[in-house]
């Protein structure tokens, strides 16, 4: 079970802000999801691979060659890359000091 | 004229386009009336669609302008593809960056963001010769199996209109069986094409992991996320998937996939090992009897036409499939969606907006995250952040991933002995607005026969197999409904890089199975 204190600690880390009237709804029902995906508790998974890629793991497909050279290439040119920020500044984007 | 040319499949209209008997630019025309006349009825009408294309472009397939210099194969379509998809429109799920078309993922936080370049499943099907249509309704982040968390209000079933149309991507399915689109692009994480194509009686294609680029995919659970078709037949999925696959510098998980998609053309099963696995009772609730009949009516056609159905075949570890997956996707979706944060686009809170003044970075982003997410978001950031955080990992993202390697086991297990495996694709059919959204496991366990293959990473198909007669069908307005019964899919699951084989047997048996397409259309 997940109680208010836990509910805040993970909004704290998601960069989430609850309204005091969403965090009991919140605790309860992440408390049912979390016990019906806490049945993967009965398994026996000693010595289990976890999964990476899941198709390369189970098939002859080669994914090991999968990164590029490490050369320049174009990107979006600056201003279109600001063109949908909500605030910008001298060609950068704006946002609140972190010590206001 | 009309009815004939809405009685085309793309592949007929593709054909039709080509000898010269229909015109390309009509063909646009017609389909973006019947989209737009949808869009601006609102939510008097099925809310198919977030966005319609204001005029036909110039020349089928002509190419936009493109801001972001990809690399050199990032647009360039399968070498081999075949015909070309000769100007049938297209509608795309939200979720897909389209440029100089709005792209919000069914979300509030990105209310009116237009992306500066195009998700590379799009560009190859425009390349080919399918200009955007429209883009569709979905739930919010492709978290949702009835459409109803989309920010942009719920899409309903054409087949009637008091029920959902599935999801995530229900908007797509919804205007594939109303016929107010030729079809659809979709995304599918746990089951949210082959779901939705289930319950609005369409087919719904999830291709083998990593055989189609997610570059441009707003991102939901990157290792399960993956595009494919929904679409009236099997020929218009196929004559899709084939000019949507293979490998793109810009998705370091694409593969090129080892064969070319053919045209399927069987009529026949003979020889093809059938297995239907022990495991078919989901936890805490079964399948529907309507759903049961029309699932076994199939597995005899099938069996009339030649194949051996197997009914010993066993996945052991398949009832964990939803535990394991709901840790997984909400804990990849918790890190995906830490990119929306009010600075680079979307939404900033209102509240935060002004630099100067009393809030700082960690309140704007805060109150942005509050301000921009709908409920099932939210939650799923929150479970998938307590998945990962400090002490229970192990215990969650390792285990469950461990778990995904033993239900890959199983799948490989039983595909020594059987060539495809069938289930149904959801245990019910379409259910009630409403119905659902108060307890999200009841809502989860719609997927509870597809998130099994999503695990896995394998293509598995849904193709309409009948009308369960169990629920009375609520016709528009109120009116008496136009028959009875509401469509069931049957799901046919296959080995990594199995498409044809796949696409081969669903052809064979969607003849025999003879289902009407055509008669939800609006």
């Amino acid at each position: 079970m997940i109680g208010r204190d836990e509910v805040l600690h993970v909004a704290r880390l998601a960069r989430l802000a609850l309204a005091e009237e969403e965090i009991e709804p919140m605790a309860r029902e992440l408390s049912a999801v979390l016990e019906h995906v806490e049945r993967i508790g009965e398994l026996d998974l000693d010595g289990v691979q976890p999964t990476s890629h899941v198709v390369a793991s189970s098939s002859k497909v080669d994914v090991t060659r999968a990164l590029r050279p490490d050369e320049p290439r174009p990107c979006l040119p600056r201003e279109v890359a600001l063109a949908q920020a909500p605030a910008v500044s001298d060609g950068g984007f704006l946002v609140p000091s972190p010590q206001a | 004229m009309s009815a004939e040319v809405l009685a085309l499949s793309a592949a007929q209209a593709s054909a039709a386009i080509g000898a010269g008997e229909l015109d390309a630019g009509e063909l646009f025309s017609f389909y973006r009336e019947r989209a737009e006349a949808d869009r601006e009825a609102g939510q008097e009408g099925l809310n198919c669609f977030t966005w319609v294309a204001r005029e036909a472009p110039g020349k089928a397939g002509t190419r936009v302008r493109e801001t972001v210099p990809h690399w050199p194969d990032t647009v360039r379509m399968h070498e081999s593809a075949g015909s070309s998809l000769a100007g049938v429109p297209l509608a795309v799920k939200d979720l897909f960056c389209t440029e100089d078309a709005p792209s919000q993922s069914g979300s509030r936080m990105l209310e009116g963001y237009t992306p500066p370049y195009t998700a590379s499943a799009v560009a190859r099907l425009r390349e080919a010769g399918a200009p955007l249509l429209a883009k569709t309704n979905q739930d919010e982040f492709a978290m949702g199996s009835s459409t109803e968390n989309s920010a942009f209000g719920p899409t309903l079933n054409p087949w009637d209109r008091t029920r959902v149309p599935g999801g995530s991507s229900g908007g797509s399915a919804a205007a594939v069986a109303a016929g107010l689109a030729p079809w659809a692009l979709g995304t599918d994480t746990g089951g949210s094409i082959r779901q939705p194509a289930s319950l609005c009686g369409v087919v719904g294609l999830k291709p083998t992991y990593g055989s189609v680029s997610r570059y441009g995919m707003i991102a939901f659970a990157s290792s399960l996320d993956q595009a494919g078709p929904l679409t009236r037949d099997v020929t218009d999925a196929a004559l899709m998937l084939a000019h949507m696959i293979g490998r793109d510098a810009c998705d370091a998980t694409s593969l090129a996939h080892p064969q070319q998609i053919a045209l399927p053309s069987a009529e026949r099963l003979d020889g093809v090992r059938i297995g239907v696995p022990a495991e078919l009772e989901p936890e805490g609730s079964s399948i529907e009897d309507g759903v049961r009949r029309c699932f076994h009516r199939a597995l005899a056609l099938a069996e009339e036409l030649g194949a051996q159905v197997n009914t010993d075949i066993s996945l052991p570890h398949a009832p964990y499939g939803l535990s394991a997956y709901y840790i997984l996707a909400p804990a990849e979706a918790s890190s995906n969606l830490a990119r929306f944060d009010g600075v680079r686009y979307g939404l900033r809170a209102a509240s935060s907006s002004k630099v100067e003044g009393a809030t700082d970075l960690l309140d704007m982003y805060t109150r942005t995250r509050h301000d921009g997410f709908g409920r099932e978001v939210k939650r799923r950031i929150m479970l998938g952040t307590y998945a990962l955080s400090s002490g229970y990992y192990e215990a969650y993202y390792g285990r469950a991933q461990k778990v995904r390697t033993k239900i890959a086991e199983d799948f490989a297990t039983a595909f020594a002995s059987v060539d495809l495996i069938a289930t149904p694709t959801s245990p019910g059919v379409a259910f009630a607005l409403g119905e659902k959204t108060a307890d999200p496991w009841s809502m989860y366990l719609s997927d509870y026969f597809t998130v099994p293959m999503s695990l896995a990473g394998i293509p598995a198909i849904s193709i309409p197999c009948g009308l369960s007669d169990e629920h009375a069908r609520a016709g528009a307005n109120g009116a008496e409904a136009n028959g009875s019964g509401l469509p069931v899919g049957l799901q046919l699951a296959g080995p990594a890089f199995s498409e044809n084989k796949l696409l081969d047997a669903a052809h064979a048996l969607e003849r025999a199975i003879a289902f009407d397409s055509t008669a939800a259309h609006v």
